[in-house]
Protein backbone atom coordinates (compact mmCIF):
# COMPACT_ATOMS: atom_id res chain seq x y z
CA UNK A 1 0.00 0.00 0.00
CA UNK A 2 0.90 3.26 -0.60
CA UNK A 3 2.70 5.43 1.93
CA UNK A 4 1.60 8.67 1.19
CA UNK A 5 -1.72 10.21 -0.30
CA UNK A 6 -0.48 13.57 -1.53
CA UNK A 7 3.07 14.51 -1.70
CA UNK A 8 3.41 18.39 -2.51
CA UNK A 9 6.84 19.71 -3.14
CA UNK A 10 7.36 23.70 -3.92
CA UNK A 11 3.93 24.71 -4.53
CA UNK A 12 3.61 27.95 -6.29
CA UNK A 13 0.09 29.48 -7.07
CA UNK A 14 -0.14 32.51 -8.61
CA UNK A 15 -3.50 34.13 -8.74
CA UNK A 16 -3.25 37.46 -11.00
CA UNK A 17 0.03 39.41 -10.07
CA UNK A 18 -0.40 37.76 -6.76
CA UNK A 19 1.83 35.33 -5.84
CA UNK A 20 -0.65 33.31 -3.35
CA UNK A 21 1.47 30.26 -2.54
CA UNK A 22 5.35 30.54 -2.26
CA UNK A 23 6.82 26.74 -2.55
CA UNK A 24 5.07 24.69 0.09
CA UNK A 25 5.84 21.31 0.45
CA UNK A 26 4.54 18.03 2.73
CA UNK A 27 2.81 14.40 2.33
CA UNK A 28 -0.55 13.38 3.92
CA UNK A 29 0.55 9.81 5.39
CA UNK A 30 -2.67 7.52 3.90
CA UNK A 31 -5.22 6.73 6.46
CA UNK A 32 -4.43 9.92 8.61
CA UNK A 33 -6.46 12.70 9.48
CA UNK A 34 -4.41 16.33 8.67
CA UNK A 35 -5.48 19.44 9.89
CA UNK A 36 -4.68 22.81 7.37
CA UNK A 37 -5.03 25.72 9.41
CA UNK A 38 -4.57 29.22 9.19
CA UNK A 39 -6.03 32.76 8.98
CA UNK A 40 -9.25 33.47 6.37
CA UNK A 41 -7.01 34.74 2.91
CA UNK A 42 -3.60 32.43 4.10
CA UNK A 43 -4.20 30.21 0.81
CA UNK A 44 -5.40 27.41 2.52
CA UNK A 45 -8.68 27.25 -0.17
CA UNK A 46 -5.82 27.47 -3.30
CA UNK A 47 -3.82 24.79 -1.49
CA UNK A 48 -6.77 22.35 -1.10
CA UNK A 49 -8.02 23.89 -5.27
CA UNK A 50 -4.67 22.91 -6.31
CA UNK A 51 -5.08 18.93 -4.57
CA UNK A 52 -7.92 18.63 -6.41
CA UNK A 53 -6.57 19.58 -10.10
CA UNK A 54 -9.41 23.17 -10.25
CA UNK A 55 -6.72 25.87 -9.59
CA UNK A 56 -4.94 27.47 -12.66
CA UNK A 57 -1.40 28.70 -12.24
CA UNK A 58 0.13 26.28 -10.25
CA UNK A 59 3.92 25.28 -10.01
CA UNK A 60 5.95 22.36 -8.52
CA UNK A 61 4.44 18.91 -8.08
CA UNK A 62 1.48 18.14 -6.40
CA UNK A 63 1.49 14.55 -6.43
CA UNK A 64 -2.31 12.65 -5.16
CA UNK A 65 -2.67 8.95 -4.75
CA UNK A 66 0.23 8.05 -7.20
CA UNK A 67 -0.63 10.54 -9.79
CA UNK A 68 -0.08 14.38 -10.90
CA UNK A 69 -3.03 16.31 -9.27
CA UNK A 70 -5.70 16.87 -12.11
CA UNK A 71 -4.89 13.35 -13.53
CA UNK A 72 -8.38 12.55 -15.50
CA UNK A 73 -7.75 9.06 -13.00
CA UNK A 74 -8.30 10.71 -10.01
CA UNK A 75 -12.12 11.85 -11.11
CA UNK A 76 -14.31 10.20 -8.87
CA UNK A 77 -11.16 8.94 -6.06
CA UNK A 78 -11.52 11.99 -4.26
CA UNK A 79 -14.25 13.22 -2.26
CA UNK A 80 -14.14 17.30 -2.53
CA UNK A 81 -16.30 19.84 -0.17
CA UNK A 82 -16.01 23.23 -0.85
CA UNK A 83 -16.71 26.00 1.95
CA UNK A 84 -20.25 27.06 0.36
CA UNK A 85 -22.30 23.62 0.30
CA UNK A 86 -21.85 22.44 -3.59
CA UNK A 87 -25.54 21.07 -3.67
CA UNK A 88 -28.42 21.52 -5.62
CA UNK A 89 -30.80 23.88 -3.12
CA UNK A 90 -34.26 23.44 -5.56
CA UNK A 91 -33.55 19.41 -4.98
CA UNK A 92 -33.73 16.95 -1.63
CA UNK A 93 -30.74 15.59 -0.09
CA UNK A 94 -31.65 12.11 -1.75
CA UNK A 95 -32.50 13.73 -5.28
CA UNK A 96 -29.10 15.52 -4.72
CA UNK A 97 -27.36 12.00 -3.66
CA UNK A 98 -28.84 10.44 -6.48
CA UNK A 99 -27.97 12.62 -8.63
CA UNK A 100 -23.77 12.66 -7.37
CA UNK A 101 -23.95 9.18 -7.28
CA UNK A 102 -25.28 8.53 -11.18
CA UNK A 103 -22.21 10.36 -12.30
CA UNK A 104 -20.02 8.58 -9.71
CA UNK A 105 -21.30 5.89 -11.12
CA UNK A 106 -21.57 4.02 -7.58
CA UNK A 107 -25.18 2.28 -6.58
CA UNK A 108 -27.91 3.69 -5.39
CA UNK A 109 -27.59 1.96 -2.33
CA UNK A 110 -24.84 4.44 -1.23
CA UNK A 111 -27.39 7.43 -0.95
CA UNK A 112 -28.92 6.34 1.76
CA UNK A 113 -25.72 5.40 3.35
CA UNK A 114 -23.85 8.84 3.12
CA UNK A 115 -27.38 10.30 4.40
CA UNK A 116 -27.05 8.21 7.64
CA UNK A 117 -23.61 8.97 7.96
CA UNK A 118 -24.06 13.04 8.01
CA UNK A 119 -27.22 12.46 10.09
CA UNK A 120 -30.08 13.93 7.83
CA UNK A 121 -32.01 10.84 7.32
CA UNK A 122 -34.71 12.58 9.26
CA UNK A 123 -34.42 14.86 6.08
CA UNK A 124 -33.79 13.31 3.23
CA UNK A 125 -36.98 13.96 1.29
CA UNK A 126 -36.30 17.84 2.35
CA UNK A 127 -35.39 20.51 0.20
CA UNK A 128 -32.52 21.73 0.20
CA UNK A 129 -32.56 25.09 0.34
CA UNK A 130 -35.24 24.56 3.48
CA UNK A 131 -32.93 23.05 4.94
CA UNK A 132 -30.34 25.25 8.47
CA UNK A 133 -26.82 26.52 6.97
CA UNK A 134 -25.63 22.83 9.04
CA UNK A 135 -27.53 21.30 7.83
CA UNK A 136 -26.86 21.98 4.01
CA UNK A 137 -23.27 22.02 4.70
CA UNK A 138 -23.57 18.52 5.94
CA UNK A 139 -25.84 17.25 2.89
CA UNK A 140 -22.73 18.43 1.07
CA UNK A 141 -20.21 16.69 2.81
CA UNK A 142 -22.89 13.31 2.29
CA UNK A 143 -22.03 13.74 -1.45
CA UNK A 144 -18.44 13.83 -0.95
CA UNK A 145 -18.59 10.72 1.05
CA UNK A 146 -20.36 8.86 -2.01
CA UNK A 147 -18.41 6.04 -3.85
CA UNK A 148 -16.33 6.15 -0.57
CA UNK A 149 -13.25 7.88 -1.83
CA UNK A 150 -9.92 7.56 -1.13
CA UNK A 151 -8.68 11.08 -0.48
CA UNK A 152 -11.67 13.34 0.89
CA UNK A 153 -10.48 17.02 1.24
CA UNK A 154 -12.78 19.46 3.31
CA UNK A 155 -12.52 22.78 3.20
CA UNK A 156 -13.95 24.07 6.26
CA UNK A 157 -16.78 21.20 7.02
CA UNK A 158 -18.02 22.38 10.31
CA UNK A 159 -17.90 26.49 10.76
CA UNK A 160 -21.54 27.06 11.75
CA UNK A 161 -22.24 23.72 13.55
CA UNK A 162 -22.89 22.86 17.01
CA UNK A 163 -20.77 21.57 19.18
CA UNK A 164 -22.51 18.30 19.55
CA UNK A 165 -22.63 17.93 15.94
CA UNK A 166 -19.01 19.24 15.15
CA UNK A 167 -17.94 16.37 17.67
CA UNK A 168 -20.16 13.60 15.86
CA UNK A 169 -18.62 14.77 12.45
CA UNK A 170 -14.73 14.57 13.54
CA UNK A 171 -15.43 10.85 14.86
CA UNK A 172 -16.88 10.45 11.82
CA UNK A 173 -13.62 11.46 9.82
CA UNK A 174 -11.50 9.41 12.16
CA UNK A 175 -13.72 6.39 11.49
CA UNK A 176 -13.14 7.08 7.69
CA UNK A 177 -9.46 7.17 8.15
CA UNK A 178 -9.50 4.02 9.92
CA UNK A 179 -11.12 2.36 7.49
CA UNK A 180 -8.01 3.23 4.77
CA UNK A 181 -9.12 7.06 3.62
CA UNK A 182 -6.94 9.93 4.15
CA UNK A 183 -8.47 13.04 5.18
CA UNK A 184 -7.47 16.88 4.95
CA UNK A 185 -9.37 19.08 6.65
CA UNK A 186 -8.97 22.92 6.45
CA UNK A 187 -10.08 24.92 9.70
CA UNK A 188 -9.72 28.78 10.73
CA UNK A 189 -10.88 27.27 14.55
CA UNK A 190 -7.78 26.43 15.89
CA UNK A 191 -9.77 24.30 19.13
CA UNK A 192 -10.22 21.76 16.16
CA UNK A 193 -6.53 21.29 16.22
CA UNK A 194 -5.71 18.81 18.85
CA UNK A 195 -8.44 16.48 17.00
CA UNK A 196 -6.01 15.72 13.68
CA UNK A 197 -3.17 13.00 13.57
CA UNK A 198 -1.23 16.05 11.88
CA UNK A 199 -1.59 19.45 11.52
CA UNK A 200 -0.23 21.96 8.52
CA UNK A 201 0.01 26.27 9.93
CA UNK A 202 -0.57 27.86 6.85
CA UNK A 203 0.54 31.63 6.86
CA UNK A 204 0.52 34.36 4.26
CA UNK A 205 1.05 31.30 1.71
CA UNK A 206 3.77 29.96 3.77
CA UNK A 207 3.95 26.81 5.69
CA UNK A 208 5.14 27.59 9.42
CA UNK A 209 4.67 23.95 10.67
CA UNK A 210 4.07 20.17 9.84
CA UNK A 211 3.99 18.70 12.93
CA UNK A 212 1.52 16.43 15.04
CA UNK A 213 -0.65 18.31 17.60
CA UNK A 214 1.90 17.21 20.50
CA UNK A 215 5.24 18.14 18.50
CA UNK A 216 4.04 21.41 17.77
CA UNK A 217 2.97 22.46 21.45
CA UNK A 218 6.68 21.08 22.48
CA UNK A 219 8.40 22.75 19.96
CA UNK A 220 6.87 25.89 20.86
CA UNK A 221 6.59 25.31 24.15
CA UNK A 222 2.80 26.13 24.65
CA UNK A 223 -0.23 24.40 26.27
CA UNK A 224 -2.22 25.58 23.74
CA UNK A 225 -2.60 25.67 19.42
CA UNK A 226 -3.16 29.10 19.24
CA UNK A 227 -0.58 30.14 21.30
CA UNK A 228 1.87 27.77 19.76
CA UNK A 229 0.55 29.60 15.95
CA UNK A 230 1.34 33.19 17.64
CA UNK A 231 5.00 31.98 18.84
CA UNK A 232 5.85 30.25 15.67
CA UNK A 233 5.16 33.85 13.59
CA UNK A 234 7.01 35.57 16.78
CA UNK A 235 10.09 32.93 15.99
CA UNK A 236 9.80 33.78 11.89
CA UNK A 237 9.45 37.48 12.23
CA UNK A 238 13.08 37.48 14.57
CA UNK A 239 14.48 35.02 12.34
CA UNK A 240 13.86 37.36 9.42
CA UNK B 1 -18.25 11.31 -23.21
CA UNK B 2 -20.46 9.04 -20.89
CA UNK B 3 -23.77 8.50 -21.70
CA UNK B 4 -24.77 8.01 -18.30
CA UNK B 5 -23.13 11.29 -17.06
CA UNK B 6 -25.13 13.00 -19.97
CA UNK B 7 -28.64 11.45 -19.00
CA UNK B 8 -27.95 12.18 -14.86
CA UNK B 9 -27.12 15.84 -15.81
CA UNK B 10 -30.29 15.74 -18.34
CA UNK B 11 -32.75 14.19 -15.46
CA UNK B 12 -31.44 16.29 -12.50
CA UNK B 13 -31.74 19.82 -14.84
CA UNK B 14 -35.23 18.40 -15.81
CA UNK B 15 -35.93 17.64 -12.14
CA UNK B 16 -35.10 21.42 -10.89
CA UNK B 17 -37.66 22.64 -13.95
CA UNK B 18 -40.38 20.65 -12.54
CA UNK B 19 -40.16 22.30 -9.29
CA UNK B 20 -39.72 25.94 -11.19
CA UNK B 21 -43.01 26.50 -12.53
CA UNK B 22 -42.62 30.10 -13.51
CA UNK B 23 -39.80 29.14 -16.11
CA UNK B 24 -41.90 26.40 -17.19
CA UNK B 25 -44.45 29.09 -17.88
CA UNK B 26 -42.07 31.49 -19.84
CA UNK B 27 -40.56 28.63 -21.86
CA UNK B 28 -43.80 27.09 -23.09
CA UNK B 29 -46.26 29.81 -22.82
CA UNK B 30 -44.59 33.07 -23.38
CA UNK B 31 -43.33 32.24 -27.14
CA UNK B 32 -46.92 31.68 -27.75
CA UNK B 33 -48.38 34.36 -26.03
CA UNK B 34 -45.90 36.73 -28.04
CA UNK B 35 -46.99 35.44 -31.72
CA UNK B 36 -50.38 36.18 -30.29
CA UNK B 37 -49.83 39.24 -29.42
CA UNK B 38 -48.13 40.04 -33.19
CA UNK B 39 -51.40 38.39 -35.02
CA UNK B 40 -53.49 41.01 -32.64
CA UNK B 41 -51.31 43.75 -33.99
CA UNK B 42 -51.41 43.20 -37.57
CA UNK B 43 -54.76 42.17 -37.48
CA UNK B 44 -56.10 44.88 -39.53
CA UNK B 45 -53.30 44.62 -42.17
CA UNK B 46 -54.12 40.90 -43.71
CA UNK B 47 -51.46 38.95 -44.96
CA UNK B 48 -48.83 40.72 -42.77
CA UNK B 49 -48.47 37.95 -40.19
CA UNK B 50 -48.44 35.10 -42.80
CA UNK B 51 -45.41 36.85 -43.71
CA UNK B 52 -43.91 37.61 -40.32
CA UNK B 53 -45.48 34.92 -38.25
CA UNK B 54 -43.42 32.12 -39.36
CA UNK B 55 -40.17 33.63 -39.06
CA UNK B 56 -41.48 34.36 -35.49
CA UNK B 57 -42.12 30.85 -34.57
CA UNK B 58 -38.27 30.78 -34.99
CA UNK B 59 -37.01 33.54 -33.47
CA UNK B 60 -38.90 33.65 -29.92
CA UNK B 61 -38.31 30.19 -29.00
CA UNK B 62 -34.34 30.67 -29.66
CA UNK B 63 -34.75 34.11 -27.90
CA UNK B 64 -36.07 32.67 -24.64
CA UNK B 65 -34.24 29.69 -24.56
CA UNK B 66 -30.91 31.77 -24.81
CA UNK B 67 -31.94 34.32 -21.71
CA UNK B 68 -32.49 30.86 -19.69
CA UNK B 69 -29.68 28.92 -20.27
CA UNK B 70 -27.24 31.24 -20.64
CA UNK B 71 -26.70 31.96 -17.04
CA UNK B 72 -27.16 27.79 -16.43
CA UNK B 73 -23.30 27.06 -15.89
CA UNK B 74 -22.30 30.06 -14.48
CA UNK B 75 -25.09 29.69 -11.45
CA UNK B 76 -23.22 26.35 -11.21
CA UNK B 77 -20.08 28.40 -11.16
CA UNK B 78 -21.33 30.01 -8.43
CA UNK B 79 -23.19 27.88 -6.27
CA UNK B 80 -19.73 25.38 -6.26
CA UNK B 81 -21.46 22.34 -7.84
CA UNK B 82 -19.18 22.81 -11.11
CA UNK B 83 -16.06 22.66 -9.21
CA UNK B 84 -17.58 19.34 -6.97
CA UNK B 85 -18.41 18.04 -10.61
CA UNK B 86 -15.50 18.80 -11.96
CA UNK B 87 -13.61 16.74 -9.70
CA UNK B 88 -15.63 13.44 -10.76
CA UNK B 89 -15.73 11.77 -13.86
CA UNK B 90 -17.55 14.45 -15.78
CA UNK B 91 -16.47 15.95 -18.97
CA UNK B 92 -17.09 19.08 -20.17
CA UNK B 93 -19.15 17.84 -23.15
CA UNK B 94 -21.17 15.72 -20.42
CA UNK B 95 -22.40 18.32 -18.60
CA UNK B 96 -23.29 20.35 -21.89
CA UNK B 97 -25.14 17.94 -23.57
CA UNK B 98 -26.87 17.48 -20.10
CA UNK B 99 -28.17 20.41 -20.34
CA UNK B 100 -29.01 20.83 -23.98
CA UNK B 101 -31.09 17.31 -23.98
CA UNK B 102 -33.11 18.67 -21.10
CA UNK B 103 -33.81 21.70 -22.70
CA UNK B 104 -34.60 19.82 -26.47
CA UNK B 105 -37.12 17.97 -24.55
CA UNK B 106 -39.01 21.38 -23.45
CA UNK B 107 -38.27 23.00 -27.18
CA UNK B 108 -40.43 20.00 -27.99
CA UNK B 109 -43.01 21.05 -25.87
CA UNK B 110 -42.60 24.78 -26.66
CA UNK B 111 -43.13 23.81 -30.17
CA UNK B 112 -46.39 22.05 -30.26
CA UNK B 113 -47.68 24.70 -28.21
CA UNK B 114 -46.52 27.44 -30.28
CA UNK B 115 -47.09 25.63 -33.73
CA UNK B 116 -50.79 24.98 -33.12
CA UNK B 117 -51.41 27.91 -31.35
CA UNK B 118 -50.11 29.50 -34.87
CA UNK B 119 -51.71 27.46 -37.46
CA UNK B 120 -54.94 26.55 -35.98
CA UNK B 121 -55.78 29.52 -33.48
CA UNK B 122 -54.34 32.10 -35.30
CA UNK B 123 -54.91 30.71 -38.36
CA UNK B 124 -51.30 31.11 -40.15
CA UNK B 125 -51.29 30.49 -43.39
CA UNK B 126 -48.54 27.93 -44.62
CA UNK B 127 -47.81 25.73 -47.67
CA UNK B 128 -46.15 22.99 -46.06
CA UNK B 129 -46.60 20.39 -43.63
CA UNK B 130 -47.19 21.41 -39.87
CA UNK B 131 -45.05 18.14 -38.66
CA UNK B 132 -41.81 19.84 -40.68
CA UNK B 133 -43.09 23.41 -39.20
CA UNK B 134 -42.89 21.88 -36.12
CA UNK B 135 -39.54 20.29 -35.98
CA UNK B 136 -38.14 23.72 -37.45
CA UNK B 137 -39.68 25.03 -34.32
CA UNK B 138 -37.61 22.26 -32.29
CA UNK B 139 -34.65 22.79 -33.84
CA UNK B 140 -34.64 26.26 -33.59
CA UNK B 141 -35.67 26.14 -29.44
CA UNK B 142 -32.27 24.00 -29.10
CA UNK B 143 -29.96 26.41 -31.23
CA UNK B 144 -31.35 29.03 -29.08
CA UNK B 145 -30.23 26.40 -25.98
CA UNK B 146 -26.57 25.88 -27.69
CA UNK B 147 -26.03 29.53 -28.28
CA UNK B 148 -27.01 30.79 -24.70
CA UNK B 149 -24.71 27.21 -23.10
CA UNK B 150 -21.79 28.76 -25.75
CA UNK B 151 -22.52 32.52 -23.85
CA UNK B 152 -22.91 31.31 -20.34
CA UNK B 153 -19.44 29.08 -20.89
CA UNK B 154 -17.61 32.24 -22.16
CA UNK B 155 -19.16 34.54 -19.70
CA UNK B 156 -17.14 34.75 -16.08
CA UNK B 157 -20.14 36.43 -14.38
CA UNK B 158 -23.94 36.12 -14.67
CA UNK B 159 -24.25 39.76 -14.85
CA UNK B 160 -22.02 39.53 -18.05
CA UNK B 161 -24.01 36.72 -18.99
CA UNK B 162 -27.31 38.66 -18.96
CA UNK B 163 -25.50 41.17 -21.03
CA UNK B 164 -24.70 38.74 -24.27
CA UNK B 165 -28.01 38.48 -24.81
CA UNK B 166 -28.56 42.14 -26.60
CA UNK B 167 -24.92 41.59 -27.68
CA UNK B 168 -25.46 37.86 -29.43
CA UNK B 169 -29.17 37.96 -30.42
CA UNK B 170 -30.19 41.91 -31.12
CA UNK B 171 -28.14 41.84 -34.54
CA UNK B 172 -29.00 38.20 -35.89
CA UNK B 173 -32.94 39.24 -34.95
CA UNK B 174 -32.28 42.56 -37.02
CA UNK B 175 -30.47 40.40 -39.88
CA UNK B 176 -32.40 37.07 -39.99
CA UNK B 177 -35.20 38.37 -42.76
CA UNK B 178 -37.93 38.66 -40.02
CA UNK B 179 -37.68 42.65 -40.65
CA UNK B 180 -35.99 43.30 -43.91
CA UNK B 181 -36.18 39.66 -46.25
CA UNK B 182 -32.41 38.78 -46.79
CA UNK B 183 -31.60 39.15 -50.48
CA UNK B 184 -33.08 43.10 -50.11
CA UNK B 185 -30.37 43.66 -47.57
CA UNK B 186 -27.29 45.74 -48.46
CA UNK B 187 -24.79 43.42 -49.72
CA UNK B 188 -22.50 43.56 -46.76
CA UNK B 189 -25.33 42.85 -44.34
CA UNK B 190 -26.48 40.12 -46.35
CA UNK B 191 -23.03 38.73 -46.33
CA UNK B 192 -22.80 38.81 -42.41
CA UNK B 193 -26.65 37.46 -42.48
CA UNK B 194 -25.15 34.51 -44.55
CA UNK B 195 -22.75 33.70 -41.48
CA UNK B 196 -25.49 34.25 -38.44
CA UNK B 197 -27.44 31.43 -37.31
CA UNK B 198 -30.56 32.52 -36.80
CA UNK B 199 -30.55 33.25 -40.82
CA UNK B 200 -30.64 29.87 -41.29
CA UNK B 201 -33.41 28.88 -38.72
CA UNK B 202 -35.61 31.85 -40.46
CA UNK B 203 -35.13 30.50 -44.00
CA UNK B 204 -35.90 27.17 -42.54
CA UNK B 205 -39.38 28.38 -41.53
CA UNK B 206 -40.14 29.83 -44.84
CA UNK B 207 -38.88 27.44 -46.79
CA UNK B 208 -41.80 25.14 -44.81
CA UNK B 209 -43.99 27.91 -45.36
CA UNK B 210 -43.49 28.12 -49.13
CA UNK B 211 -44.29 24.60 -49.06
CA UNK B 212 -40.45 23.52 -49.61
CA UNK B 213 -40.00 20.08 -47.80
CA UNK B 214 -37.36 18.95 -46.04
CA UNK B 215 -35.99 17.13 -49.55
CA UNK B 216 -36.31 20.40 -51.19
CA UNK B 217 -34.38 23.08 -50.00
CA UNK B 218 -35.71 23.48 -46.56
CA UNK B 219 -33.46 20.25 -45.32
CA UNK B 220 -30.23 21.69 -46.09
CA UNK B 221 -31.40 25.09 -44.04
CA UNK B 222 -32.21 22.70 -41.43
CA UNK B 223 -28.71 20.39 -41.70
CA UNK B 224 -26.74 24.33 -40.98
CA UNK B 225 -28.61 25.02 -38.13
CA UNK B 226 -27.88 21.82 -36.72
CA UNK B 227 -24.51 22.22 -37.63
CA UNK B 228 -24.45 25.58 -35.83
CA UNK B 229 -26.27 23.81 -32.64
CA UNK B 230 -23.21 21.37 -32.56
CA UNK B 231 -20.32 23.85 -33.17
CA UNK B 232 -21.77 25.89 -30.32
CA UNK B 233 -21.98 23.22 -27.86
CA UNK B 234 -18.19 22.23 -29.13
CA UNK B 235 -16.57 25.37 -28.83
CA UNK B 236 -18.97 26.17 -25.40
CA UNK B 237 -17.30 22.43 -23.83
CA UNK B 238 -13.54 24.14 -25.21
CA UNK B 239 -14.16 27.17 -23.26
CA UNK B 240 -15.63 25.88 -20.08
CA UNK B 241 -12.20 25.36 -17.86
CA UNK B 242 -11.92 23.25 -15.24
CA UNK B 243 -8.51 24.89 -13.71
CA UNK B 244 -9.67 28.27 -13.02
CA UNK B 245 -7.86 31.28 -11.43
Amino acid sequence: MMKNAVSCRDVVVVRGDREVLHGVGFDLRAGSVTGLLGPSGCGKTTLIRAMVGLQAHVTGDVSVLGLPAGAPKLRGRIGYVTQEPSVYGDLTVTENMRFFAAVLGVPSSDVERVIEAVDLTSHANARVDRLSGGQRSRASLAAALLGSPELLVLDEPTVGLDPVLRRDLWELFHRLADAGATLLVSSHVMDEASRCDRLLLLRDGDLLADDTPQGLLASAGTAEIEQAFLTLIDRKAGAR
Amino acid sequence: MTPRVTFAVAARVLAQLRRDHRTVAMLIVLPALLVSLMWWMFHDSPGTFDRVGGPLLAVFPSIIMFVVTSVATLRERSSGTLSRLFTMPMGKLDFLLGYALAFALIAVVQAVVVVSIALYLLDLNIQGDAWQLGVVAVLDGVLGTALGLFASAFAATEFQAVQMMPAVMIPQILLCGLLVPRDQLPTVLHGISDVLPLSYAVDAVLGVAKGNGFTTGTGGDALVVLGFILAALGLGAATLKRRTA
